[in-house]
């Protein structure tokens, strides 16, 4: 078996006994992104030249036994929305296109100080807005189980790119599913931290209450160890929280026994493909085998949850987009008047989903329409969040399918706006009450395509999660056929 | 709900997106159905309800910066970006007041 | 003109720069006057992904200026974004306060007017500067971030030299709570009125309009006065006043509508998502204290035995309070030196009010020397004026100068009896009855003395020895 297709949390094992070097893990990923990443068309770019210095950093650590923790030498990628000081960074527009960023993110500072080598940006739907990656100005990007379906997004670059192998982890963001629906179209694990458990400063903002960064891997504690180098307070993100972070892979040790799991009615039947609720439910049982305790549970107000989602979101993404301006950087449209360059700089250089999002958010912060839209969107969310509360008053955790659906078809569902927005139905809920949430593969449809099981915690319970996610994660990882036709 | 032409234009003002007249009717075609969906909220009862404001954590309090100045961004760095400028500004159409 | 029937109603909008050192949201200078775009880095730029982190010296201020102006301070007040596009805003927003500010209420006292009731008092971030040149706008955004705070007043003043009072209390009492500058030609304090007019007798309010960019109490009053007579000759024609912002000329001296301002202006605000509430705990708001308002320091003063007139002159610049302040003693006695000496002094530039050479609590000696006699009241102002001049201790002046008086009794005999000897005949009028020679006595024995004899001494000598 080579160690550069083994799971994250192996790899990590095998460069701590010298069983492979930082160097050769960095050639394999670069190889392999060469060999495939034409079709799959994960990356946006890579950053070679930094992730060579970055692996020769490791390797010195390595060898003078001072590893600066488990992802040191690991190859993985981020998002194009992680700002990294001069490295392009797009966020999927064409308005940014060659921007290059003075500064580094607060996760990128410590990925790089965790040691973790730095591959290059991956695809995703502008702006984060999807849920198909089809949004890129990029392109989209395929999925490595079937090239002919999209790996979900936003962060659908992010999912692929640890599907197919070419990275051992990534980082995306997650908005209203982004990081939790393309891992599960892609059978990996991605994880959506409790609101203000990771810095967002440097993250590019789609919604600002709403965007949480998280981690991809294959495995469960692959994702614990990416979750453990970037959690914590930043005194850039007053949003962040001061609690301290838990050993998060030391919480996998640890099992299921006795843990209360609540199935929400609202979250099963109508809606749901047969065979995505029979992997699903399948699932639940393995963890009820384990000595989990199932219960139904009702929470009344998630249904309202995709309405609200498209209000709050919308409406912050309208004032956090205001920026690209053609003023200071990015895309400036040839104009001679102030009105006529903001207009045109801003009709050319966004796409279709980003227009039709600000002008949305726009719409229900206008005056007269405030009170109707925005202020009920937020009471309406009050009531999902209290639903959540309530629920955890009797459960440890919640479960549900992550997507109603394996991955769809390219261009499926690009002309209908809406029904994209309703493959985000089970997600949207974790972020508007900022709960956090993890997605595993649980089983593959009649196609062969992954299906995601998706576990949400109590604020702040990082640790329960992962200890289920542990439980429920299929011992062997299948590999796509990207992988394995080479 | 629907969500006629002007409106759309009046939006598109605000938001400072210059529409096509094409643009102008998909996207409000396109954003009534949206609109129409989200129409389903005005049948939730919310009386007495506070909106969520902060979606984060006040547990352990709120802290704030303290007042001391750091080293700014060199001023070569802040142009670099810019679409057009002078070495010393960022430089735009004429502003009429 | 019938401006006579009409009552104008003014309310006026401050916005004042506040002292920190570093912005409200990100920890660049805001030291005035470094060059274009050298005090901005990511946050304050409006670069992708950056955020606000709130400075706790701008929330102390904004508590000390709620505190001294009678403001209920809320417990939790919340931020909001308010909307538009331009290019001194690098967000698109401005981070401010809306629904629940931090300040609400309170009233600012204003000599002669009483106490003009405030609306709100709330944070906010400046915009940067836009530099209009002929090839196109420049953009400095060192400004941008900067922390102000909104001072809200209620719509409650009633001409012109009214608002132009209220200003300029206003405006002291900031310098008093050292919390701003008071500079109005750089923009740290800079004021928009609105500005409506009703028929005398009418209780419902006029459509308001607002005037922006007026940057000196002149200009203040010139705006305003302009405004109501435009307003007034409006109605009085037949037309109706629109509700519009308009920009004060002061080259002009008119005001004029805003043609960038044409659309109907709708910000958009909602609460900020990227920071917390402000929440402002009982510990926070007893440690902020709050120094006496101007008003408070004129009555201290008068009560101390003051005149009100050198009271309200030594108020109008706190650094003369604090030269009072420093000087001790006798209250009056110190009022009259400084708006006697020291405003002279300053006047011929021999003194600098932000950089004196001398320590006021020096004076008082001074005034020991002269009233003991050891100094003549004349000798006294000489050497005040080289105090302040130079600093040196008194007691050196008086030596370097040789400014003592002669009050030793044996060496005032010798010359006392020497003048006796040589005026005989001034001698033989005096013992007659002319008493009023005693001035020509002293004089002679003075001019003998070269000036330094003790006056009082010399008068009880030639009493006593022309008997
Ligand atoms: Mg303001
Ligand atoms: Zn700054």
């Amino acid at each position: 078996m080579k160690t550069d297709l083994l799971p994250l949390s192996q790899i990590s094992d095998a460069l701590a006994s010298g069983g492979v070097s930082p160097q050769a893990l960095l050639e394999a990923s670069l190889a392999r992104i060469r060999a495939v990443d034409g079709k799959l068309h994960a990356f946006l770019r890579l950053t070679e030249n930094e992730a060579h210095a970055a692996a020769k950093a490791a390797a010195q650590r390595r060898a003078n036994r001072k590893p600066a923790g488990p992802l040191d030498g690991i190859p993985i990628a981020l998002k194009d929305i992680y700002c990294m000081e001069g490295v392009e960074t797009t966020c999927g527009s064409k308005i940014l296109r060659g921007y290059v960023p003075p500064y580094d993110a607060t996760v990128v500072r410590k990925l790089k100080q965790a040691g973790a080598v730095i591959v290059g940006k991956l695809n995703m739907d502008e702006f984060a807005m999807g849920s198909s990656t089809e949004n890129s100005a990029y392109g989209p990007t395929m999925n490595p189980w079937d090239l002919s379906r999209t790996p979900g997004g936003s962060s659908g670059g992010s999912a692929a790119a640890v599907a197919a192998r070419l990275v051992a982890g990534a980082f995306g963001t997650d908005t209203g599913g982004s990081i939790r629906q393309p891992a599960a179209m892609v059978g990996c694990v991605g994880m959506k931290p409790t609101y203000g458990r990771v810095s967002r400063y440097g993250v590019i903002a789609f919604a600002s209450s709403l965007d949480q960064v998280g981690p991809f891997a294959q495995d469960v504690r692959g994702v614990a160890y990416l979750l453990s180098a970037v959690a914590g307070h930043d005194e850039n993100d007053q949003t962040s929280s001061r609690r301290p972070v838990p050993d998060y892979a030391a919480a996998l040790g640890r099992d299921v026994r006795g843990l209360r799991l609540g199935v929400p009615r609202e979250y099963f039947g109508e809606g749901v493909a047969p065979e995505v609720e029979h992997a699903v439910r399948a699932g639940i049982e393995r963890l009820r085998g384990l000595g989990c305790e199932v219960r139904d549970i009702s929470l009344p107000n998630s249904p309202h949850a995709i309405a609200t989602y498209y209000i709050v979101a919308t409406a912050e993404a309208s004032s956090n987009l205001a920026r690209y301006d053609g003023v200071r950087y990015g895309y400036r449209a040839r104009a001679g008047q102030l009105l006529e360059m903001y207009e045109k700089t801003r009709a050319e250089g966004f796409g279709a989903e980003v227009k039709r999002r600000i002008m949305l958010g726009t719409y229900a912060l206008s005056a007269g329409y405030y009170d109707a839209y925005y202020l009920r969107a937020q009471k309406v969310r009050t009531l999902i969040r209290r639903d959540f509360d309530q629920a955890f008053a009797t459960v440890d955790a919640v479960v549900s399918p992550t997507s109603p659906t394996t991955a769809f078809r390219l261009g499926e569902k690009l002309d209908d706006p809406l029904a994209m927005y309703l493959s985000d139905v089970y997600t949207v809920p974790v972020n508007l009450a900022g709960l956090p949430g993890i997605s595993v593969p649980c089983g593959f449809d009649s196609k062969g395509l992954p299906v995601g099981l998706q576990l949400i915690g109590k604020p702040f319970d990082e640790e329960t999660l992962l200890r289920m996610a542990r439980a429920a994660e299929p011992a062997e990882h299948r590999l796509p056929p990207i992988v394995e036709d080479r | 709900m629907a969500i006629d032409r002007a409106q759309v234009r009046h939006v598109a003002r605000l938001a400072r997106l210059a529409l096509s007249p094409e643009e102008e009717e998909r996207f409000a075609a396109q954003l009534g159905h949206v609109l129409e969906y989200i129409e389903r909220l005005q049948g939730v009862d919310v009386s007495g309800v506070e909106p969520l404001t902060f979606a984060g954590d006040a547990v352990g309090g709120i802290p704030l910066r303290e007042d001391e100045p750091r080293p700014s961004l060199p001023r070569d760095k802040v142009l670099a970006q810019a679409p057009q400028q002078d070495g010393k500004a960022f430089v735009v159409p004429r502003i009429i007041e | 003109m019938a401006v006579a029937d009409f009552e104008p109603v003014i309310g006026l909008e401050v916005h004042a720069q506040l002292l920190t050192r570093s912005k409200i949201f990100c920890g660049c200078s805001t030291q005035f006057g470094a060059p274009p775009n050298t005090q901005v880095c990511p946050v304050c730029l409006g670069l992708p992904g950056a955020l606000p982190a709130l400075n706790s010296g701008a929330v102390e201020m904004a508590i000390k200026a709620g505190k001294a102006f009678g403001c209920r301070i809320a417990e939790r007040s919340i931020w909001a974004r308010k909307n538009y596009f331009y290019p001194d805003l690098p967000k698109g927003y401005q981070i401010s306060q809306y629904e629940l500010p931090i300040c609400s209420g309170g009233a600012v006292p204003v000599p002669g007017l009483g106490r003009i009731g405030l609306e709100r008092i709330h944070l906010e971030e400046d915009a940067g500067k836009n530099i209009h040149a002929e090839g196109g706008s420049e953009v400095d955004l060192n400004r941008s971030g900067v922390p102000l705070i909104e001072i809200v007043g209620k719509p409650e003043l009633r001409s012109a030299e009214e608002a132009s009072e209220y200003l300029k209390a206003l405006r002291l009492s900031l310098i008093y709570l050292g919390i701003n500058d008071g500079n109005l030609e750089e923009g740290s304090f800079r004021c928009d009125a609105n500005v409506s007019v009703r028929r005398k007798g009418e209780s419902k309010l006029g459509t308001r309009v607002e005037l922006k960019n007026i940057n000196s109490f002149r200009f203040v009053r010139q705006a305003i006065e302009y405004e109501i007579a435009r307003q007034v000759e409006l109605i009085e024609g037949g037309g109706k006043v629109l509700q519009e912002t308009r920009l004060f000329d002061n080259e002009k001296g008119v005001t004029r509508a805003m043609r960038s301002k044409e659309e109907a202006h709708d910000y958009r605000y909602f609460p900020e998502p990227d920071l917390p509430p402000l929440l402002v705990s009982r510990e926070l708001l007893d440690s902020v204290t709050v120094p006496k308002l101007p008003q408070e320091v004129v009555e201290a003063l008068t009560a101390a035995g003051v005149s009100a007139a050198d009271a309200r002159t030594i108020v109008g610049d706190p650094r003369l309070v604090e030269v009072h302040r420093r000087i001790g003693g006798d209250a009056k006695r110190a009022a009259l030196f400084v708006v006697g000496e020291l405003a002279r002094a300053v006047n011929e530039k021999e003194a600098d009010l932000g950089a004196l050479k001398f320590d006021p609590a020096l004076v008082p000696a001074v005034w020991k020397l002269q009233d003991s006699g050891a100094i003549s009241s004349t000798a006294a102002k000489e050497v005040l004026a080289e105090l302040i001049r130079t600093g040196e201790a008194p007691e050196k002046i008086v030596e370097r100068k040789g400014l003592a008086q002669v009050s030793d009794t044996a060496a005032l005999e010798v010359v006392v009896d020497a003048v006796i000897a040589r005026t005989p005949a001034e001698v033989e009028k005096y013992k007659a009855g002319k008493t009023n020679l005693l001035g020509f006595f002293v004089g002679q024995a003075m001019k003998e003395l070269k000036g330094k004899g003790n006056p009082g001494a010399l008068n009880a000598l030639f009493k006593k020895k022309l008997g």
